[in-house]
């Protein structure tokens, strides 16, 4: 009954076009019905895309703050972009996004690698274990700062007391967070825990790739396992490894969030990662221009690893 | 005259063969890598202020001979 009712409103519709807009839409080429169907995307891509870009560009050559924003805005040429690469203390903060970002991308890769080797093997109940070893990267990364806090608790931290009873130290005898030297590892071991199994699953997907065949070849040839792995497993999941290297390095080079819950960059500037460095910048001093020109370094940057990083996939495409 | 011809046909193996995306490709990755590396290293100040314009010119050069022939 619905869908007769349906069908007939259909008909009435139709029936109450005018001959002539009919004949106007069926008179469009299909060159035109495309474009007709991705101006409304293109349209949006241009005002919440391109146009913030061009804009920041603009501003980056600017002495505009967004708290005066009746101020007269003077035209500073690349003032900004020479204060920011001249300055000493952006330069730490740069140094300090390095350490960060090394760290946590070997240290993903090596044991993400480990356990997709290991996974693959296929042992009895690897399917939840698997599950299970996927779970930190399916929470928010709010969540994940907030009880990582909780967990580097000096006095009530699981963290603390397991460190304690592996070292026989007392566990409250330091403190991740508050510590000059333990805090950058503080937030080190976070993003390992949280993103080392998305290392393991690209690397898995690279490992499920190599057919059977060559392993049954090189056994055949007498190759012993340690030859296999060098010669086959590791040459063959390379170009997947280096898809996680660079999409971790890319991740963690704008790595916000989960930082500015830990430590918010203390103690000191100790854990001031390039965005914090951005982010107080623009919405503490005030400094839209400056802040605007770093945001330009940091995407030009973000842009050419990028690059990279679709010429790395293009080669696995192609595999 | 067959020696310049010999001399025109190298100059043209020699431009194709360079001038075909992947080496060039090759190269502005490279810069790009070197221009991240230099923005991120502890030791010099100068290089550290050459990096983005070392990045930037890697990734111009990216984008333009990611257009050219095979």
């Amino acid at each position: 009954m619905n869908e007769l009712s349906a069908s007939s409103r259909i008909a009435y519709r139709a029936a109450m076009v005018r001959p002539g807009v009919a004949r106007r839409i069926r008179g469009l080429s299909d060159r035109t019905l495309a474009w007709l169907f991705i101006t409304p995307t293109i349209v949006l891509l241009l005002a919440i895309n391109i146009f913030p870009l061009l804009w920041t560009i603009y501003l980056s050559f600017t002495n505009y703050r967004a708290n005066r924003p009746n101020a007269p805005v003077i035209w500073l040429g690349a003032d900004w972009y020479q204060s920011i690469l001249t300055d000493p203390d952006v330069w730490a903060a740069m140094q300090v996004t390095a350490h960060f970002v090394i760290w946590t991308v070997v240290i993903e890769t090596v044991i993400g690698f480990g356990l997709a080797f290991l996974i693959d093997k296929k042992f009895r109940g690897h399917g939840i274990w698997t599950t299970i070893i996927l779970l930190p990267m399916m929470l928010s990364p709010a969540v994940v700062g907030n009880f990582w806090t909780f967990l580097y608790q000096p006095q009530i931290g699981l963290f603390n007391y397991v460190v304690a009873f592996f070292t026989g130290r007392d566990a409250s005898s330091f403190q991740m967070l508050g510590d000059v030297k333990l805090s950058p590892w503080a937030i080190v071991i976070v993003d390992v825990w949280m993103w080392t199994p998305y290392v393991m699953l690209i690397c898995l997907a690279g490992l499920r790739s190599i057919p059977d065949y060559i392993y049954e070849a090189a056994e055949v040839d007498r190759a012993s396992k340690w030859r296999q792995f060098w010669s086959i497993t590791l040459p063959m999941a390379l170009p997947f490894i280096m898809l996680a290297v660079l999409f971790r390095g890319i991740e963690n080079f704008k790595m916000f969030d989960m930082v500015n819950l830990l430590t918010g960059g203390g103690p000191g500037s100790t854990t001031e990662v390039a965005s914090i460095t951005l982010k107080r910048a623009a919405f503490e001093s005030w400094r839209t221009g400056y802040s605007s020109a770093f945001a330009i370094i940091l995407f030009v940057s973000v842009f050419g690893l990028a690059n990279i990083y679709v010429k790395a996939l293009n080669k696995v495409k192609s595999r | 005259m067959s020696l310049d011809a010999n001399r025109s046909a190298l100059r043209r193996s020699l431009a194709d063969g360079l001038l075909r995306r992947g080496p060039l490709e090759a190269v502005a990755t490279t810069i790009i890598a070197a221009g991240v590396v230099m923005l991120m290293q502890p030791f010099s100040l100068t290089l550290y202020s050459w990096s983005f314009a070392t990045t930037l010119l890697g990734t111009v050069m990216f984008t333009i001979v990611s257009k050219v022939r095979e």
